[in-house]
């Protein structure tokens, strides 16, 4: 019922993603946008990096606690009035989301920006149950009428223009005159707002995601920059929270830590607009809030992921700064990995949930550049994760068959160390030869798996192993 | 086997724990029942008007507005005022709160005020902070008849109103308020709203727009004095706690 990821076709989504000049314009802006900026925050904060081990520590230690930690939470939502729901798959989750729904006779829903919601496939399975989910965070939103993924798992919009997204809204909004001026972002904006602001109200059930889970007080955390995750979570007669198991942290002094690099790690901001903690439903005496509050817990794999080598990918936050700094993802965009993840995080995490078979090609969009894990709030290794990956994927066989004789003739070489020498000395030349014009190849004889999806940059003209003697003598 | 049982048991499989192991339940214990800080940014250590001051710019730079006030006997002729200059109807919606009810609106009888939580058909709302945070520039509210959430997200302005003396430096210092406050044994409000800035987007082209969801604006008003400070009687008796504990602990001073 759920998309089908297209991540197994990922070279040529890519080739489409480089053709396609308006998706090109759009991830220029995040190129050279995000990059400055978050470096700005970040500057302006000289704690910042012992902050980025704080975050890491309280991860890590929840992680190694993670079943205590649950049942600590538990216990709270469940004191303070709400359910708690497992699901260890993504169709149990979609089954307990719509059994919530079916028993409040729900036929309208408002939704938060969820990435649980995406990697599930939720309005898909709310849809064939007849109930109606509508996104309200104006990216999700756009990227809903559209029937697309989100490119980003923070601007799920990115890849697109103004004008594009005045063409759908035309095509959807159709009780509006037609010739109304929608060239500027401002009109787009307020028309969605006042599209959005009935449905709040119309709703019957509101479902969100969470950034955070609090085990000392049974909280969700909803940080959002619209005040969409608010009206979503508060007008609705119920709440449903989706969201998976290593969202949790122990306190809220823990959470002040996580709170300090998230958004200056996802959108340069010192703190979000709304960061808001939602604990229960409404009291006797409150005058607003649902009646019902649902948290559906996730596995999906994650507990699978705790005891072995990609352990370290569950400390991730979702702030997407690992996207904005990838040049990988500035060149063709999230569309192009062909899930709900995109970027180095998604190279990681799409091979561990939905089988490296299905997404092998991802950990192969690397530069190893290792700006990702540079700029990550929570020091996730992902260039070594991504490597894991590649191992993996060689010894399983499923690598190419090209890809897997050219290492064998580069292993056959290793092993003896003066053919090497002389070689590599000898191909080393005579590409510096051949490319001295361009400084990069576009092409190569026998190369055509590398130069098909990027260009080779041309050598300088000496090995490494003979610039390095060279090196030391001159020392 | 339920759901909850083979989450459970896959995550122990996952780390070879049983769950039963007594020293991981006492970290665990320990860690919720101490809660312990960790890295607080030392611009939250400033005080007194110094810490105000950061408040303050901290809210203009998120792209709120912020002024101050003596007392709230000045709190009607500001609001008139900012209605006036925003070209708004004289109109405003509040809580119950025991403050803003204290705050003398009789001085300006051409300001209609109605009080309950929102149904979307306010321009104007006004709240009581229970707490400023001045590292970000940040309010945070409570969920309630006093306050209803409504209101921080409904109108298009939300003013809200925070006492001086309830500025913390920092978000660690908000939470502290926040377990000390009244009725805090039966645990969180059903919301704790953090706000800072007007609601906004940047899903188009990353152009940024104010008044997104939520408010177009949000006009903050600090009023009294900072200096003098009085700590909360949980506060006044943990520093007492700290004083006797030092005293029995440490060797007599030599005079
Ligand atoms: S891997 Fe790190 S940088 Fe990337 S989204 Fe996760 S927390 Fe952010």
């Amino acid at each position: 019922m759920s998309r089908p990821p297209s991540s197994p076709t990922f070279k040529e989504n890519a080739a489409a993603a480089l053709a396609d000049p308006a998706l090109q314009g759009a991830l220029h802006f995040v190129e050279t946008n995000f990059p400055a900026r978050r470096r700005a925050a970040v500057e302006a904060l000289p704690e910042f990096d012992a902050l980025r081990d704080s975050a890491r520590a309280i991860k890590d230690h929840t992680l190694a606690h993670l079943d205590l930690y649950l049942e600590a939470f538990e216990q709270k939502v469940i004191e303070n009035g709400g359910h708690v729901h497992f699901a260890p798959t993504a169709a149990d989750a979609n089954r307990i989301v719509v059994e919530i729904c079916r028993a409040k006779n729900a036929r309208l829903v408002t939704k938060g920006k969820s990435m649980v919601g995406e990697e599930i496939g939720l309005n898909a399975h709310l849809e064939a149950a007849g109930i109606r989910p509508v996104e309200t965070d104006l990216g999700e939103y756009i990227v809903q009428i559209r029937d697309e993924l989100p490119s980003h798992i923070i601007m799920p919009a990115v890849h697109l223009n103004k004008a594009q997204v005045a063409d759908d809204f035309r095509r959807v909004h159709t009780d509006l005159p037609r010739d109304r001026d929608l060239s500027e972002p401002t009109a787009l904006l307020a028309e969605a707002r006042a599209t959005l602001r009935e449905k709040y109200f119309e709703a019957d059930v509101g479902i969100t995601g969470a950034n955070f889970l609090v085990a000392e007080t049974g909280t969700a955390v909803i940080v959002t920059n619209e005040g969409n995750g608010d009206l979503t979570a508060t007008l609705p007669k119920v709440h449903v929270v989706i969201t998976s198991i290593e969202k949790l942290v122990p306190t809220l002094e823990d959470l002040s830590q996580l709170l300090r690099v998230l958004a200056r790690s996802a959108t340069a901001q010192e703190m979000s607009v709304y960061t808001t903690l939602f604990t229960g439903p409404r009291r006797s005496d409150d005058p607003d809030g649902p009646e019902e509050f649902h948290v559906v817990l996730l596995d999906n794999g994650r507990s699978a992921m705790l005891a072995g080598a990609f352990h370290d990918m569950l400390r991730c936050i979702r702030c997407g700064a690992c996207l904005n700094h990838c040049p990988v993802y500035h060149a063709v965009g999230g569309h192009a990995y062909g899930w709900v993840y995109p970027g180095p995080m998604g190279a990681v995490l799409t091979p561990a949930l939905i089988g490296v078979d299905q997404a092998g090609h991802l950990p192969n969009a690397s530069s190893f550049c290792g700006r990702c894990e540079e700029v990550c709030p929570v020091k996730i290794p992902l260039p070594r994760l991504m490597r894991t990956w590649r191992e993996r994927a060689f010894s399983r066989h499923i690598s190419p068959k090209t890809e897997r004789a050219g290492l064998g003739l580069w292993a056959f070489f290793a092993k003896r160390p003066k053919l090497y020498r002389l070689a590599f000395g000898l191909g080393m030349r005579l590409l510096a030869r051949l490319g001295r014009t361009r400084g990069r190849f576009s092409w190569l004889p026998l190369a055509s798996g590398w130069t098909a999806h990027r260009d080779l940059a041309a050598p300088q003209g000496a090995t490494f192993q003979a610039q390095w003697r060279k090196a030391r003598r001159n020392a | 086997m339920s759901a909850r049982e083979q989450v459970f048991s896959a995550i122990r499989r996952g780390l070879g724990v049983t769950g039963d192991e007594a020293p991981r339940r006492k970290i665990v214990a320990d860690r919720l029942a101490d809660h312990p800080t960790g890295v607080v940014p030392s611009r939250g250590k400033l005080e007194g008007d110094e810490r105000i001051g950061l408040f303050l710019r901290m809210i203009e730079r998120a792209a709120g507005t912020a002024m101050r006030l003596a007392g709230p006997d000045e709190l009607p002729g500001a609001v008139l005022d900012y209605l006036k200059r925003a070209g708004l109807p004289p109109a405003l919606r509040r809580g119950e709160d025991a403050y803003l009810a204290g705050v003398p609106w009789n001085r300006t009888p051409d300001l209609v005020i109605t009080i309950g939580p929102s149904d979307g058909h306010d321009l104007v709302a006004i709240s009581h902070a229970v707490a400023g945070i001045a590292e970000t520039g940040t309010l945070m509210l409570t969920s309630g008849s006093e306050n209803p959430t409504t209101l921080n997200f409904l109108p298009d302005h939300h003013l809200v109103v925070v006492e001086a003396d309830t500025v913390v430096g920092d978000l660690e210092a908000a939470f502290a308020r926040l377990r000390e406050r009244e009725g805090a044994e039966h645990g969180m409000p059903r919301s704790v709203d953090l706000i800072t800035g007007p609601s906004r987007s940047a899903d188009i082209e990353q152009t940024l727009i104010l008044g997104a969801h939520g408010p177009r604006r949000l006009h903050v008003i600090v009023i009294g004095d900072p200096r003098k400070l009085r700590a909360s009687p949980a506060a006044r008796k943990r520093r007492a706690k700290a004083a006797a504990a030092a005293a029995e602990t440490s060797p007599p001073v030599a005079r």
